[in-house]
């Protein structure tokens, strides 16, 4: 009898109380399990690779995420991307209209446009990266503990939410830096505040949704500790609607953070910076309008990039 | 007389990308005016597709790949959009599977049954109240004109099938096609509106084509039966034929699988007489507080005075009507809940009062295993990290020993060792609730409870898992307290039974002698509400 013989060593190992339960008739026979089934666990990553295969496939997908990657790329290595400096005037060159030599033309003091953007990049990604990740830290803690402990301390945060909520995000976002200051921290602290508010009701209700299913209450009476079930089950199973307004948010931050410097909030004139570029071409639409509009149209394809990473993502879950 | 529904050899394939998926290959049958049909079947055996194709309701990635399908003199297989409206509501009514998601939650009752009323006369007409009234009194609920103005949430699970019927029944059909009516009520329920139903169709010469995966209600009910399997017709005839000389191995396979049909499990040795009892539960009362609504009571009463004991190695069975408070005795015996009063005593401690962290020692001797095997898996870690979850969380194994414990695990509840990397959602119900058990067992604990274990699956998975337990318990005598509402299963496994009605206790002993010799009314009408009538007459 193989199989009784299995439990009977499973007993023995764990030092259960229940081993007297089986006859022990051979009680060291080897167990025919290991001969017959070379089974091995999978690892995580073929796992992960054989579930991202289909997303491969698509095309718009897979354009979108080479858009991202590029803005990602211009944000830690401009020097890669663009061979000019980026503040190197040339009265002689202004206002050329996008050439070969000039991708996106040049700007009222002959600086090449396309390095600035290229350029501009790392402020507007870093701060909007910045941004999200700390509204991600604030939001999933905030929301978590308020899901979780439920009560009063749930009323609690969920009224400071409902508070942030009800402030503009761009009117928040100005008294902040105006607070604090300018640069890269004070733009992302002021953007990031903005979006916690989101975070923290997405992840509550997840928190919640996820709390009372059946298998959570399966893991509790097998013992594990709340952490311990809140870190296997319940975030991995909330992760992924937060994961998804994560993307959705950094393409509102990086439009968020150019917007407060389109307004003068964020990087001063001469550094270039995706907000200001748009900010200081809209003098010259008329003359010549790439100076305002090829920004603007960076701006846009790594914006609506990042949503439509966020909506395939979206999909992808169901 | 013509037949009002005739298939011809009919095949339907489902296309998704380049792949064809054929669901009903061949499928031929009639059916006349006034006659009752009915498909049995399993779930995927193409059943609801037959269905859904005399509605015309099937999904665009359907084609017919062959056949004839015609229904009321109209050719189907060609017919447009607009022919199949003609027919939907006026000459074939269709009441749905669940009544719980077939309402409009945001609609009064009435409103709901004059819609189907006004799409049926074509326009808006004096008098339409009058008809949701009569409509409402006909299918047997009270009050019609208060039922009329309440939404379907105020509605029990029976009250609002009763409200579809009502709804299938407005545009005066000639036939009516019931989609497992009744799979989600309890049996008495069940009974009732299955007897209404029958009934309002008789009365008019409606036809009815019951589709179900429940041989005992088809052959109660219907005139003809056919079975499918696999999306094939495999037997034809009337229930007695069907019943008596099944010509097909999986027709009788399908009957030996009912649990309605099967012998009442050997009586054996009870437990001995001195023996302390494994789990105990002495005079538990247990209530829930409601919002306040006025005229209502702002206190429901889950259990009331309730005590029953398990002894190791046996197994108790408890039956009761959704409400019952079946499942609530299960939370308190496993601490998930407090009991108001009473004393639980388990493995001769008195855990009545104990907390999370003095039961924890206990859960190693006590596992729940759970109603619904679609949600009781995590969906996003793998078979393996499932099952060896108790184990980690106790840290009893890492490493080897791991993967080890859950081959051993696995290989008992009968599953091949490489379905250890697969994800919940690539296996099947009946092997889920397969993992699920593993899970339990991983603990080796001396008593298991079961929630409901079978009642999501199929008739014949529920017989592979019933046997599973049955063997489990032989071998590694454990005791079990099985919850379920299906007579069947418990007379199948229980040694002892407890009937419970609204939180009380109503009757309680062997199973056989319960079974044989109800002592109690309530117990004789669970009896004699459960389907397969006819076949039992025939055995």
């Amino acid at each position: 009898m193989p199989s009784s013989n299995a439990v009977h060593n499973l007993d023995r190992r764990f030092g259960s109380p229940s081993i007297q339960r089986l006859p022990a008739t051979t009680p060291s026979a080897p167990l025919p399990v290991e001969a017959t089934t070379p089974w091995r666990r999978r690892n995580r990553w073929s796992r992960l690779l054989s579930a991202s295969r289909p997303l491969l496939r698509r095309p718009g997908f897979m354009l979108a995420a080479l858009v991202v990657a590029f803005a990602l790329l211009a944000a830690l290595a401009p020097g890669v991307l663009s061979g000019f400096d980026p503040n190197a005037t040339a009265p002689l060159a202004k206002l050329t209209a996008p050439n070969a030599t000039h991708w996106f033309g040049t700007d009222e003091l002959g600086r090449d446009l396309y390095t600035r953007v290229i350029h501009g990049a790392s402020l507007s990604i870093q701060a909007a990266l910045l941004a999200v990740g700390l509204a991600l830290l604030g939001g999933l803690s905030l929301g978590v503990l308020s899901g979780f402990a439920g009560g009063r301390v749930d009323a609690l945060i969920m009224r400071v939410i409902d508070v942030l909520l009800a402030l503009p995000g761009l009117l928040l976002a100005l008294a902040i830096v105006t607070a604090i200051g300018f640069g890269t921290l004070p733009v992302a602290l002021a953007v990031g505040v903005g979006i916690i508010p989101g975070f923290a009701r997405t992840t509550r209700a997840e928190v919640l949704r996820v709390k009372t299913l059946p298998y959570v209450e399966a893991a509790r009476l097998g013992g594990a500790s709340w952490l311990q079930t809140l870190w296997r089950h319940i975030l991995p199973n909330a992760w992924g609607p937060v994961a998804v307004l994560a993307t959705l948010d950094f393409g509102a931050a990086i439009l968020a953070t150019a917007g407060l410097s389109f307004l003068g909030f964020g990087a001063a004139p001469p550094a270039p910076e995706w907000g200001t570029l748009i900010a200081t071409g809209r003098h010259f639409l008329i003359t010549a309008p790439w100076v305002a509009l090829l920004p603007g149209a960076f701006v846009v394809a790594v914006v609506f990039s990042l949503n439509h990473l966020a909506r395939t993502l979206e999909e992808i879950k169901r | 007389m013509n037949a009002l529904i005739e298939v011809h050899n009919l095949g339907i394939a489902y296309r998704q990308g380049a792949q064809h998926t054929q669901a009903v290959t061949d499928v031929s049958f009639s059916l006349a005016q006034g006659e009752t049909l009915a498909i049995v079947g399993e779930s995927g055996s193409g059943k609801t597709t037959v269905a859904n194709a005399i509605l015309g309701l099937l999904p665009d990635s359907a084609v017919l790949t062959a056949g004839r399908l015609v229904v009321a003199g109209q050719d189907l297989s060609q017919a447009s959009e607009r022919v199949k409206r003609q027919l939907r509501g006026r000459t074939i009514g269709l009441v749905p599977q669940d009544p719980m998601v077939s309402l409009n939650p945001t609609q009064r009752i009435g409103v709901q049954i004059a819609e189907a009323l006004v799409l049926a006369r074509g326009g808006r007409y004096r008098g339409v109240d009058n008809d949701v009234g009569e409509l409402l009194a006909q299918v047997g609920l009270d009050n019609p004109t208060l039922r009329a103005r309440q939404y379907p949430h105020e509605l029990s699970g029976g009250m609002r099938q009763r409200v579809l019927i009502a709804i299938a029944l407005a545009g005066n059909p000639r036939l009516i096609i019931a989609d497992e009516p009744t799979s989600a009520l309890d049996v008495t329920v069940q009974q009732r509106i299955l007897d209404h139903l029958e009934g309002l169709v008789r009365e008019r010469g409606i036809s009815l084509l019951i589709i179900t995966h429940d041989l005992g209600v088809a052959a109660d009910r219907a005139d003809r039966v056919l079975v499918m399997k696999s999306g094939t017709l495999v037997e034809h005839g009337t229930p007695q034929q069907v019943l008596a000389k099944p010509t097909q191995p999986y027709t009788r396979a399908l009957i030996a699988a009912a649990p309605a049909f099967a012998e009442p499990r050997a009586p054996r040795t009870a437990a001995a007489p001195g023996q302390r009892p494994l789990l105990a539960l002495t005079a538990v009362n247990k209530h829930y507080r409601l919002p306040r609504v006025r005229g209502q009571a702002d206190r429901f009463q889950a259990l009331a005075d309730v005590s029953f004991k398990v002894c190791a190695g046996q197994t108790l069975g408890i039956v009761g009507e959704s409400g019952s408070g079946k499942s609530t005795a299960l939370r308190i015996a496993l601490g998930l809940e407090k009991a108001d009063s009473g004393r639980i005593e388990f493995a001769e401690q008195d855990v009545t009062d104990f907390g999370w962290r003095q039961f924890r020692p206990l859960r190693r001797r006590m596992q729940l295993v759970q109603q619904n095997p679609f949600a009781a898996l995590d969906p996003r870690l793998s078979i393996f990290d499932s099952i060896v979850e108790p184990l980690v969380s106790f840290g009893l194994a890492r490493g080897a020993e791991l993967d080890r414990a859950a081959r051993e695990l696995i290989e008992r509840v009968h599953l091949p060792a490489h379905f250890l990397d697969r994800l919940p959602r690539e296996l099947s119900g009946g092997q889920r609730q397969r993992v699920a058990i593993a899970r339990a067992l991983a603990l080796q604990p001396d008593l298991l409870l079961l929630d409901e274990p079978v009642s999501a699956l199929d008739v014949s998975v529920q017989r592979q898992i019933l046997d599973l337990l049955d063997e489990l318990q032989r071998e590694l005598g454990i005791a079990y307290v099985i919850v379920s509402h299906d007579l069947a299963v418990i007379a199948n496994v229980a040694d002892e039974v407890l009937v419970m009605r609204q939180g009380r206790i109503v009757d309680q002993g062997p199973t056989a002698q319960l079974f044989n010799h109800p002592g109690n009314a309530y117990t004789q009408a669970l009896l004699d509400a459960v389907p397969g009538k006819r076949q039992r007459a025939l055995a």
